[in-house]
């Protein structure tokens, strides 16, 4: 039977060192919602989504107060919109209805955001990927909780230099769209390689085509708590260091799979996955930065970060996987800056660099995130950041994405707010060279090579 | 049987236990384990329950504790004990 120790561990972690369940995301298929008519898909997808999700709030809420463990989000994400509405949308104008449509489902059914507005062009583009990839910045200027995210590559296919180049003017666009607002549309675009189809995490979840109709994935949490348990054996070997990443993270997982258990049974929809993330917010003990730091390094960005962070991605995994029936999505840490209090703490110090994140994506979870860049990079550089980023992604057969913003307005060490659990960032500098002449050379980068790895 | 926990964390004054106790059997929740012992200083009681039998709600429950503890100066919290469970155990 339960013990008095083990229920005060498991309520302090909730309560001092902020464990919670970050997102019950119900995954919603829109194959059956296509119509040749513009207002008929609307309204086919407005119907199918607010049937699905009607309770997902009110589940989420009961969940919370019968088990006591908070549960920051509950969020949906659907079909890639490119596919749904490829019948109906003549234009990017007509694509921008489809945003609308699905910000009033999200509005309706009181989630605070829904994932999808989105295109798979890893190895080309249709006119109607196209079509929605150019209503992008209009879509994000006048809906306030769509995100849109575009894979641009993968390990099979190589990247789609034409689309990467196209994202550098689109992310452009987007924060000139949103420039009353600090760029904010940014940060609800991100721009993948190696996209997987079942992240609950935003902005980049969608329910991929290989999905069933609806699902529920849960992404978990819980930086705080593996920080506070690294505390308790400072100064120890990294076998000591590792096994307590790892049973940390088996505890946290294990609420994660709870709650998705009791949200499938209550709503009728199946469990898909529990994402394993240790995903930060700018509240103070809820950091990844801080693990890193507690770790034994002075400051992220110092020498060593990298293995560090890769310690802790692994262990992460390592630890959650027996916890969960079914791993998806993400899994691992995240290193957002503008959600992390000790990476802007590090940025601000100038001891974390645009260069050495890039390095540190090469064994996070996914990639560039929330990174407030000056608002007059060139589109080209953010195309060729975005290159950068997908070319690690598709060499290391794993997941990388940007979600970069250039706040129009702004230059390097200005600050910027963007509220809530999207937090504040400094803006860092990137690089004042060119890269022009490579990003606008058109087509595709072939697929890598599986052999001979080195 | 499902079964409830509810824990009661804060500085120690007369009438706690009686206080919450009261509260239970008033509403046909039967005990099934009490334990008590100070973690970091603060007085923390658990108690197992049985609480199938109530006419209320586990929402209601919660929240009724809560005010309780309000008016007592501790902390109650009353929670399905899966969430123990599965943490604790394989």
């Amino acid at each position: 039977m339960i013990n008095i120790f083990e229920v005060h561990e498991t309520n302090k972690m909730i309560e001092q060192e902020k464990l919670d369940v970050r997102t019950i995301t119900m995954g919603i298929s829109l194959l059956d919602c296509m119509d040749s008519d513009l207002s008929r898909l609307n309204e086919n997808i407005y119907n199918k989504i607010t049937a699905y999700a009607k309770n997902l709030v009110r589940v989420g809420q009961e969940i919370e107060l019968e088990y006591g463990i908070p549960i920051v989000n509950k969020r949906i994400s659907v079909t890639p919109a490119a596919l749904i509405g490829s019948a109906a949308c003549r234009g990017p104008e007509d694509y921008v209805t489809l945003a609308q449509t699905l910000d009033r489902a999200a509005h309706e059914v009181g989630v605070n955001f829904i994932g999808g507005f989105s295109a798979l062009v890893g190895k080309g583009m249709t006119p109607s990927e196209e079509r929605l990839i150019r209503a992008i910045p209009q879509a994000l200027a006048c809906t306030e909780r769509v995100c849109s995210s575009v894979n641009i590559g993968s390990t099979r296919t190589g990247l789609n230099m034409d689309a990467v180049r196209l994202m550098g003017d689109v992310v452009k666009a987007t924060a000139e769209a949103t420039k009353e607002h600090d760029s904010l549309g940014c940060a609800k675009l991100v721009v993948f390689c190696n996209a997987p189809d079942d992240n609950p995490f935003m902005a980049g979840a969608f329910h991929g085509v290989t999905e069933p109709d609806a699902v529920i994935n849960v992404g978990v949490s819980g930086p705080g708590v593996v920080k506070y348990a690294l505390e308790q054996v400072r100064g120890a070997n990294f076998e000591v260091l590792c096994e307590t990443v790892k049973k940390t993270a088996f505890k946290v997982t294990r609420v994660g799979q709870l709650v998705a258990q009791e949200a499938s049974a209550r709503l009728g929809i199946p469990f898909g996955i529990v994402d394993l993330s240790l995903a930060p917010t700018p509240a103070v003990g809820d950091s990844v930065a801080e693990i890193l730091q507690e770790m034994g390094l002075e400051r992220v960005g110092a020498p060593g970060t990298t293995a560090a962070l890769a310690l802790l991605n692994d262990q992460v995994k390592k630890g959650g996987v027996m916890a969960s029936s079914y791993v998806g999505g993400l899994s691992g840490a995240f290193i957002p800056v503008s959600e992390d209090q000790g990476m802007i703490d590090a940025v601000n110090d100038g001891a974390l660099t645009l260069e050495k994140l890039e390095a540190m994506t090469c064994v996070c979870s996914v990639g560039l995130d929330m990174i407030a860049i000056p608002g007059d990079t060139p589109a080209a550089s953010i195309a060729g950041i975005l290159a950068d980023e997908a070319a690690i992604g598709m060499i290391n057969q794993k997941t990388t994405a940007v979600r970069v913003i250039p706040v129009i307005g702004k230059g390097v060490g200005e600050i910027v707010e963007f509220g809530g659990l999207l937090g504040y960032a400094p803006i860092m500098p990137v690089s004042r060279f060119s890269c022009e002449g490579f990003v606008n050379r058109g087509g595709r980068i072939p697929a890598p090579i599986h052999s001979f790895k080195n | 049987m499902k079964k409830t926990i509810i824990t009661v964390v804060g500085h120690d004054t007369v009438g706690i236990i009686a206080k919450v106790c009261t509260y239970l059997a008033n509403n046909k929740i039967n005990i099934l384990d009490i334990s008590q012992t100070i973690i970091d200083g603060y007085f923390n009681m658990m108690m197992i329950v049985d609480a199938n039998q109530s006419a209320k709600s586990t929402s209601e429950l919660v929240t009724e504790l809560d005010q309780i503890g309000d008016e007592i100066g501790v902390v109650i919290r009353c929670q399905h004990e899966d969430i123990f469970n599965k943490m604790h155990r394989i």
